[in-house]
């Protein structure tokens, strides 16, 4: 195995995304994310690359749209704010089914909010940040292995189901350094006959679009985008189950909010409580099997964000509310420790604790 | 038994607190530990309060945020304030003597001042108190060797600024012996 060196997450997620063939980035600057764009501007013109700092976070996703569509691995990135202005182009990148990485390392919002972490951003990615019928795939980190990891996977799936996929990490998974491996295997191809590549490449004219005039065509557009969607909800769902054998609760967290978690849980295990996680690798497609098979074993559910309460209502629909969900958060960039995950576990065991 | 070391490192800005703790991460995984570093950040390059968060385990590692630190490295008086009573029992707090005077302290730790910032000035070392502490950091809680750091160090620094590393040793000495 290769050596593993330390790297910030910012800066191996960009380098995870050079070894995953992405020549093209476009973005702005913005903490707690701003060390992408650095190793970037560092790196792209080395490897014959463009990095270009747009006059806006608009423009850069819609420098985005373009590489795109001429079939070229391209990446931007940003925080919450900027993600709200990139999300025009985010629909229109999801209308024009094109491939894409988009990177939120999330901050405390809402409007400017504050630079420290945050997950208040799930609602944006999960319920369509931008407008129309449309699903992105959305990856959510928990160390600096998985920035890397996802990156390179996240690239593959907006390819492979030719449309945006997002990570969405949060300002710990930007800023924290982690040992990381860097072997990632091979970079797999994807043919994209629908490229504007010109007409010396391909057969009669490409064209990229999100527009119809023709209700009846459009829905069709939306129909077929959707059959795809369900292919990827069947294959590409990604979770990790933590002590659940003979848990009596279920904790549902993702990224930072998870490793919290795990300390708690660790703790409340060594007091005898029955405590294990499901933490969602891929938010969409969400883990709904899972965690239905776990509703039939487990007595309860407690969903644990960085936020006031939103993936809480997924776990909720997965379950089809079978079981009582509880749901503890810390918001504005205030991180949760574990004894407070532990005080709501022993409020629940003891019956205290209101329900979602 | 699994062995988890949880440092916090507290001070202002420019004071090099985010570079003592990569020191420390670094020289784990050097040695083969798991590690994680996480800076609290601010927005503002120098003169904020800025504390880093190191965690060095044999075991892969939970939450990277130390808010109960085994070890407590403060270095101004409002860090030793604020996370003297967080810090876990039988823990160590080693603290900067020059900048903080401390008085009552609590007989369930092991707390020891090293006037860190007045022996880096008079041994021409400005600016590596933060070496210094590091020094009697090893030192008190073993939690590396004074070799490891050194070696990881030679590393870490490149080799154009040898100079550089000739004066970072030099202070990780003076306070591993002081």
């Amino acid at each position: 195995m290769a050596e593993k060196v330390l790297m910030k997450g910012n800066e191996a997620l960009a380098e995870a995304a050079i070894m995953a063939g992405c020549k093209y980035y476009f973005g702005y600057p913005i903490t707690p994310q701003t060390e992408v764009a650095a190793y970037m501007a560092k790196r792209m013109p080395k490897i014959g690359g463009t990095f270009l700092q747009a006059e806006s976070e608009v423009a850069a996703i819609n420098m985005v749209l373009g590489v795109a569509a001429c079939g070229k691995r391209v990446m931007t990135s940003s925080s919450s704010p900027g993600i709200s202005l990139k999300s025009e182009g985010i629909s229109y990148l999801a209308g024009c089914e094109l491939p894409a990485l988009i990177v939120n390392v999330q901050r405390g919002g809402p409007g400017l909010g504050g630079i420290q972490p945050s997950q208040s951003d799930y609602f944006q990615a999960l319920k369509g940040g931008g407008h129309g019928d449309y699903k992105l795939i959305v990856l959510a980190p928990a160390s600096i292995q998985e920035m890397v990891d996802l990156t390179f996977k996240g690239f593959d799936l907006a390819d492979k189901y030719r449309m945006p996929a997002m990570i969405l990490a949060d300002g710990t998974m930007g800023q924290m350094m982690e040992p990381v491996s860097l072997e990632l295997g091979e970079v797999k191809e994807y043919a994209k006959p629908w490229a504007t590549t010109g007409k010396a490449t391909h057969e009669g004219r490409n064209i990229i679009n999100s527009l119809s005039l023709s209700p009846a065509q459009l829905e069709e557009w939306n129909i077929n985008r959707y059959e795809r969607y369900k292919i990827v909800e069947r294959d590409e769902v990604m979770y990790e189950e933590f002590m659940m054998d003979d848990a009596e609760t279920c904790v549902v967290a993702f990224g930072i909010t998870s490793r919290v978690a795990k300390n708690a849980i660790m703790e409340a295990r060594k007091r005898g409580m029955k405590v294990g996680m499901i933490r969602p690798i891929t938010l969409w497609p969400f883990p709904k099997d899972a965690l239905k098979k776990a509703a039939s074993k487990v007595k309860n559910f407690l969903t644990v964000e960085l936020n006031m309460g939103q993936m809480v209502d997924d776990v909720k629909l997965a379950i089809d509310c079978s079981k009582p969900v509880y749901f503890y958060g810390r918001t504005g960039g205030v991180i949760m420790t574990p004894d407070e995950v532990l005080n709501k576990l022993n409020e629940i065991e003891k019956g205290e604790a209101k329900q979602w | 038994m699994a062995k988890t070391t949880k440092i916090l490192i507290a001070g202002f800005g420019g004071q090099g607190v985010l570079f003592t703790g990569k020191a420390l991460a670094y020289t784990g995984l050097k040695v083969g530990m798991e590690v994680s570093w996480l800076p609290s950040y601010g927005p503002e390059m120098r003169g904020g309060t800025a504390n880093c968060s190191v965690t060095l385990s044999d075991t892969p590692i939970g939450s990277p945020i130390v808010d109960k630190p085994d070890v407590l490295i403060a270095m101004n008086l409002p860090s030793l304030e604020k996370f003297y009573n967080e810090t876990e029992k039988d823990g160590y707090v080693i603290f900067d003597s020059s900048l903080i005077v401390k008085n009552d302290v609590r007989d369930d730790v092991v707390t020891v001042g090293i006037p860190a910032t007045k022996l880096a000035s008079d041994n021409g070392l400005d600016g590596l108190a933060n070496m210094i502490i590091l020094g009697k950091v090893i030192k008190e809680t073993n939690v590396l060797t004074l070799e490891q750091v050194k070696n990881s160090l030679a590393q870490m620094v490149p080799a154009k600024k040898a100079e550089l590393l000739e004066k970072n040793v030099k202070a990780i000495e003076l306070g591993y012996n002081y």
